[in-house]
């Protein structure tokens, strides 16, 4: 089969030394990162990303997936060990796994984690390897009327499936829309918004830097008063017997598990959905599918197992339209996009064409930082107890100054360190009027594809705003954003009906 | 902490307003001859819709059940502003005393001042972290940092390693 060939040609590339030793490496980073709490995947990536010039294209990118891989496995272990969530996709994870800590079950919990992780990780591998390509063949009819409806059907989905505040998302998608517009005028080249004439900002505002200011310094400033004292720490012991217990316990959880990883894949492939909504998903739909829902959230093994499968999935899923649309599915994918562009390589259907080692050596590397995955993440499971006792201060201390230098480093310029602070602060300020920060750093990635996309089709149809809804995709995307669009406000209405109706207490 | 959320939304108000004002530089409007809206077009359109979203935003924050959803820790403020002062003078200080200056003040300042460890701690981290910095960037990356007036100082070790 054709697949098979590229895939044994993707092996060839990801099993080099080099690369398997870049695999190793990230994925071991990966998992510190997304174990310590309040850094995730998305802090790792944007703190690499400027590190990964010494490499060749196929080797960063092979990195930032890996440490991508590593960070999905690691939010697992401060969710179950402190009950903070190492990354907003290990959220549901807490649910169960924080109760089974505290009833000195942590060792089962972790075991549980990493293997349901392997699992989602391997299952929706296997449907990236058999889907890329088909997907690929089908984005190659995509013009700048389809780029457009698709961009704001990831938008839109932000407003209908996310869980926060509409008006507030709008608000943030708008802001980093209008930021991404700051600099030269796409189509006639002349300055605009540039800040009383600021020279740093006649190149525009880099999407790097609103994300090193916002989860880096941001979260930093979140964390000192957040985290008054250190939390407590439960001691996590692994002994074999433990182990095998805990695999068989896994044996009895395919059906979650296997479910858990479709729902992942398919959620994760959504354009801005990604990995937190699909792991709340699969925790949610474990528990209402459940014999004994009620032991949900007092220590259900099942209830790690869900989230976890799910969200490990839908990390491979979002890489997908990611790749083949040039379109991110979530925070971190959307830095991974923006490093790929860093390199000169343009995502999109033409990817798989011309850059065919690139596309097969990641999948298989995908396949590689699976297995490393697992099996360095049970072999560290006591270090990682070990780690998290690090206090807060020495932690900040050393991710500020890692925020500072890694800002500076790309442009070289003192600007952007300034913009970082700016960013930090007023992110955290966002986030503790709850405002959703991935619709802000998504806007700022994919603004200018927006506009461009939009304004493409104009000059092209001679103004006719029709052309968007002549065009079968497009006017399909549409209808499917406006749909997300009514979402909330149909949910709203039904939830006043409902209270109206409901006896006064 | 409604006056917070209130705050936050009348200052993107005013932000949404500062862009309208600086997107009208460049056409706004609809291009009959070219096809499509001009320069300024999408950022003036999407500041006023950010500018009525916050408007909503400010205006549900005076209806009866509006709930707050800014929770300060106020003991901790004192913390926040204080690392960020130092952020900010570290800053600062980049250009002129040079990062290789800067930044290890800084994380004396954060670990000795601010977290109170022990000199065992911090005299490895503050020492160490400038040569990892320097090893990793400028020798390996070849990413020079600022240098400022300490700049000098490193032509023995340019000489030496490039």
């Amino acid at each position: 089969m054709d697949v098979l060939t590229l895939l044994a040609d993707g092996f060839a590339t990801s099993l080099s030394p080099l690369n398997l030793m870049i695999v190793i490496l990230g994925v071991t980073a990966g998992l510190f990162i997304g174990a310590m709490p309040g850094l995730g995947s998305v802090n790792g990536v944007a703190i690499v990303l400027p590190l990964t010039f010494i490499v060749p294209p196929t080797s960063a990118i092979i990195l930032l997936a890996a440490i991508y891989y590593g960070a999905m496995y690691g939010g697992a272990v401060s969710s179950i060990l402190l009950g903070i969530p190492g990354a907003s996709t290990a959220v549901a994870t807490t649910f169960d796994g924080r109760p089974m800590a505290q009833q000195g079950k942590a060792g089962l919990a972790l075991i549980a984690a990493a293997v349901a992780s392997f699992v989602g990780g391997t299952i929706s591998v296997v449907l990236f390897t058999l889907f890329a390509a088909p997907l690929a063949d089908v984005a190659l009819a995509f013009g700048p009327a389809e780029e457009f409806a698709l961009v704001l059907l990831a938008f839109t989905t932000f407003v209908g499936l996310g869980g926060d505040d509409v008006l507030k998302t709008i608000v943030m998608i708008c802001l980093g829309l209008v930021l991404s517009t700051v600099g030269l005028d796409l189509i006639s080249g002349q300055p605009r918004l540039i800040f009383g004439d600021l020279p740093g900002f006649y190149s525009g505002i880099s999407f790097l830097v609103l994300a090193i200011g916002a989860y880096g310094v941001g979260e930093v400033l979140y964390t000192i008063e957040t985290s008054k004292s250190a939390p407590q720490v439960t001691p996590a012991r692994i002994t074999f017997g433990e182990l095998r217990a805990g695999f068989r316990a896994m044996n009895r959880l395919w059906k979650t598990m296997s479910f858990g990883s479709f729902l992942g894949f398919f959620v994760g492939m959504l354009p801005a959905a990604g990995a937190t909504p699909a792991s709340l998903m699969a925790y949610g739909i474990a528990r209402q599918t459940s014999r004994n829902p009620e032991s949900f959230g007092k220590g259900n093994i099942e209830g790690v197992a869900a989230p976890e499968t799910a969200n490990n999935a839908a990390s491979t899923g979002s890489l997908l339209p990611m790749l083949t649309l040039g379109i991110p599915g979530s925070p971190t994918t959307a830095l991974l996009l923006g490093g790929m562009v860093m390199w000169g390589l343009m995502p999109g259907p033409m990817l798989f064409i011309e850059q065919p080692e690139f596309v097969w050596g990641l999948i298989s590397s995908l396949y590689t930082a699976n297995f490393a995955a697992v099996a360095i993440n049970i072999a560290l499971i006591p270090l990682f107890v070990w780690a998290l006792r690090m206090p807060f201060t020495v932690l900040c201390a050393l991710v500020l100054v890692l925020c500072i230098v890694g800002g500076y480093a790309p442009s070289q310029k003192m600007h952007d360190v300034w913009l970082i602070a700016g960013f930090g602060v007023a992110g955290y300020l966002l986030r503790k009027a709850d405002y959703p920060l991935a619709p802000l750093v998504l806007a700022l990635v994919l603004g200018p594809l927006m506009e461009k996309s939009f304004r493409q089709t104009l000059i092209a149809e001679q103004g006719n705003v029709l052309a968007f809804f002549e065009r079968p995709l497009s006017a399909s995307f549409l209808a499917i954003a406006a749909l997300f669009f009514v979402l909330p406000a149909v949910k709203y209405l039904r939830k006043s009906t409902r209270q109206s109706m409901a006896p006064a207490e | 902490m409604l006056v917070a959320d209130r705050l936050i939304a009348g200052g993107i108000m005013a932000l949404a307003l500062y862009f309208m004002v600086h997107a009208v530089e460049l056409p706004i409007g609809w291009n009959g001859t070219t096809g499509g809206p001009g320069g300024g077009a999408f950022p003036f359109w999407l500041s006023a819709m950010m500018f009525a979203c916050a408007a909503g935003i400010l205006l549900r924050s005076f209806a009866a059940d509006a709930r707050a959803s800014f929770h300060m820790d106020m003991s901790m403020l004192r913390s926040v502003l204080a690392v960020t002062g130092a952020l900010v003078v570290t800053i600062a200080l980049m250009p002129f005393a040079g990062a290789y200056v800067a930044l290890p003040l800084f994380l004396f300042w954060y670990l000795r001042i601010f977290g109170g460890h022990r000199w065992v701690l911090v005299l490895p981290l503050t020492l160490l972290t400038p040569v990892f910095l320097f090893f990793f960037f400028e020798v390996t990356l070849r990413i020079l940092l600022p240098k400022g007036l300490t700049e000098p100082l490193f032509f023995p070790l340019y000489a030496a390693f490039f």
